[in-house]
């Protein structure tokens, strides 16, 4: 099953230079506090994820010899990390990051029925990334919110409490631009025992 | 059923504020000094009286284990919290750290005091975003408000916590994984010993945590050993969060008290298994890692370490996932096998390679695709690869198809007798 972040090929961007943008180099001093003066390594996860961010939600060969050497690490060393950790993405990937749940408890629930749905919406198969570049749809393991499942991450929020109904209205209205509102999306909150409220 | 007065987490649903005017109203950081000023001795001697058991999975005695940090080590002591929530089934940190972080804040002040330490990292799985953002806020209202700090609570003690986000990787909830991360590296386990009291993050001492553990700890000394040693039977004492998922009516965290009946667990707090409890199929008690029990035991048995254990399987992080008779229950255990295939570090050979083989083996035996010999075999490969790894995924790995075929055999034999049929 295709998942970019689990891939071992880096690609380099032509012609990309890339540099830290002023907001990121001011979060950089912040995050290098955190750790003694001479481990600044432990910073290279944080790093990394800032990276991505700031290039579309996936790594380039350029973005991660900055992060080596902003840390004074061997590029091979973050390199070694980014391939390791699923959630550093080697290859391009749609605007819309959707992240199916597919381990077992998600599954019980129909999370299945999602991955069908999420493939026939976004027009891609799993693993794969939309024509229009809109949506990249994968499996994911367990995401840790199993009391609301089955359940999806698109970008940084979760969706929860989903059926084949409410899922399809999810993407059909990020697919036309509406918001559309995280968490329960049958109004429960959080892991409340749906019946109290 | 455990009284809204023992209830140690007054917010785990969100109902209430969850920053610091919130938290404040509920007691937390309230005479966090004064506990302070108990001193380490008595703060450890009151969580080993308590009974508290590690709530992240081995059940651990907290108590010892804070004991085990050395008095004088001229070293900086750490204090890692280990919210690498990721074990399938198991939400009950991110009720945590999204709706009462603060709750969480206090326990690490006071137990990192206790263990003599000044700083603490707080390590969140990366998807937890919008829980580390709550936490984060959470940190900086602590800060502004001198609770932690320099001379935290004005208690002397200098206290730092900082946050620190993973980025998807399961094994990283294995302490020295998690401490091999931290430190900048791939997630992949160290050889013990030397064990992370000893020498642990930066080669210092240092002890990891359950968020859950570490939360408790204030309630603890707050209202006495006594009274959490009260709760539940001895040597399973206090209150659990419970995450029941799965095909229940209504699947939810709830907190209840150490021991309770499982059937009451399901029926009082998750509506019921979908269908009627005679619908029950089979219930994996705690967490992917456990062995699954059938419908006879769960009739009768009890949610807590002792006694999931005498049944042959455990209470793990207390996720209880239920399955009902609509379940295929072989493919239920393929998919888990999925996750640990997905999810080994690689490090031990046994693991990489035997969590691929038993993955593709329990896919053939979804359709009976296998001979008869061959469950004898993967029996036997579960227990070559079990307690033959660096750390407990290759157990983890193993016990769910130990404990398939252990209550489950004559249907994969049923299987197996209907193809060759099919394709004779």
């Amino acid at each position: 099953m295709h998942h970019p972040g689990t891939n071992n090929k880096v690609y380099q961007k032509i012609n990309e230079n890339f540099e830290w943008s002023k907001d990121n180099f001011d979060k950089i001093t912040v995050i290098l506090k955190k750790y003694p003066s001479n481990k600044i390594q432990s910073a290279v996860i944080p790093l990394l994820d800032l990276a991505q961010r700031q290039n579309n939600g996936w790594l380039s060969k350029n973005s991660m010899e900055k992060v080596a050497e902003t840390l004074s690490m061997s590029y091979i060393r973050v390199l070694e990390v980014a391939t390791f950790y699923s959630m550093f993405n080697l290859e391009p990937i749609g605007q819309n990051f959707v992240q199916i749940c597919r381990t077992t408890p998600c599954w019980l629930r129909g999370s299945d029925k999602l991955s069908k749905v999420a493939q026939e919406v976004c027009d891609t198969k799993i693993g794969g990334t939309s024509e229009d570049k809109k949506f990249t749809v994968v499996e994911v393991e367990c995401l840790g919110a199993c009391c609301n499942a089955p359940m999806i991450q698109i970008n940084d929020k979760y969706y929860e409490d989903l059926d084949e109904n409410n899922f399809r209205k999810l993407l059909i209205d990020l697919k036309s631009n509406k918001s559309i509102q995280s968490g329960s999306q049958i109004g429960r909150k959080s892991s409340q025992p749906e019946r109290e409220f | 059923m455990l009284k809204q007065k023992d209830k140690i987490f007054q917010n785990l649903y969100g109902f209430d504020d969850w920053k610091l005017k919130g938290a404040k109203e509920r007691g937390i950081w309230s005479n966090t000094r004064d506990l302070i000023k108990l001193g380490s001795d008595k703060i450890v001697e009151e969580i080993k009286n308590s009974q508290l058991r590690g709530r992240g999975g081995a059940g651990f005695p907290a108590g010892l284990k804070w004991s085990f940090m050395p008095k004088d080590s001229g070293k900086n002591h750490y204090l890692v919290v280990n919210a690498d929530e990721s074990e399938p089934g198991t939400c009950k940190d991110r009720e945590i750290l999204r709706n009462d972080p603060h709750l969480l804040l206090e326990g690490c002040l006071i137990a990192g005091f206790a263990m003599h330490a000044h700083t603490c990292y707080i390590y969140i799985r990366g998807e937890y975003y919008s829980e580390s953002s709550n936490l984060q806020k959470a940190i900086d209202e602590a800060y502004e408000n001198n609770l932690i700090g320099k001379n935290a609570c004005g208690s002397e003690w200098d206290f730092d916590i900082f946050l620190h986000r993973g980025a998807g990787a399961y094994i990283c909830g294995e302490e020295t994984a998690l401490l091999e991360s931290l430190e900048g590296k791939k997630g992949q386990p160290r050889l013990k010993p030397p064990f992370p009291a000893g020498a642990g993050l930066y080669g210092c001492p240092t002890t990891v945590t359950n968020v859950e553990t570490i939360a408790v700890s204030p309630t603890i000394l707050r209202r006495g050993s006594a009274w959490f040693a009260g709760l539940g039977r001895p040597n399973n004492t206090g209150t659990k969060i419970f995450s029941i998922s799965g095909h229940v009516n209504n699947p939810c965290n709830v907190e209840e008290e150490m021991g309770i009946p499982l059937k009451e667990l399901i029926e009082n707090h998750a509506g019921g298994v979908i269908g009627g409890w005679d619908n029950l199929l089979a219930v994996i008690p705690g967490g992917a890692s456990v062995p699954l029990l059938p419908k006879s035991i769960c009739d009768n048995i009890k949610m807590d370490f002792d006694s999931l254990k005498e049944a042959k399987s455990g209470l793990g992080t207390a996720a209880v996932i239920v399955m009902n008779k609509s379940t295929d229950i072989v493919e239920a255990i393929a998919r888990l096998s999925h996750f640990y295939k997905h999810e080994s570090c690689g490090q031990c050979t046994p693991c990489r390679e035997g969590t691929g083989w038993m993955y593709r083996m329990m896919e053939k035996m979804i359709h009976g695709n296998v001979q008869n010999q061959d469950i004898d075999k993967i029996l036997d490969v579960t227990k070559q690869i079990e307690g033959h790894t660096i750390c407990a995924l290759g157990d983890a790995a193993a016990w769910p198809i130990q404990g398939l075929f252990r209550h489950f055999r004559p249907e994969i034999e049923k299987r197996i007798e209907e193809r060759n049929r099919r394709v004779a």
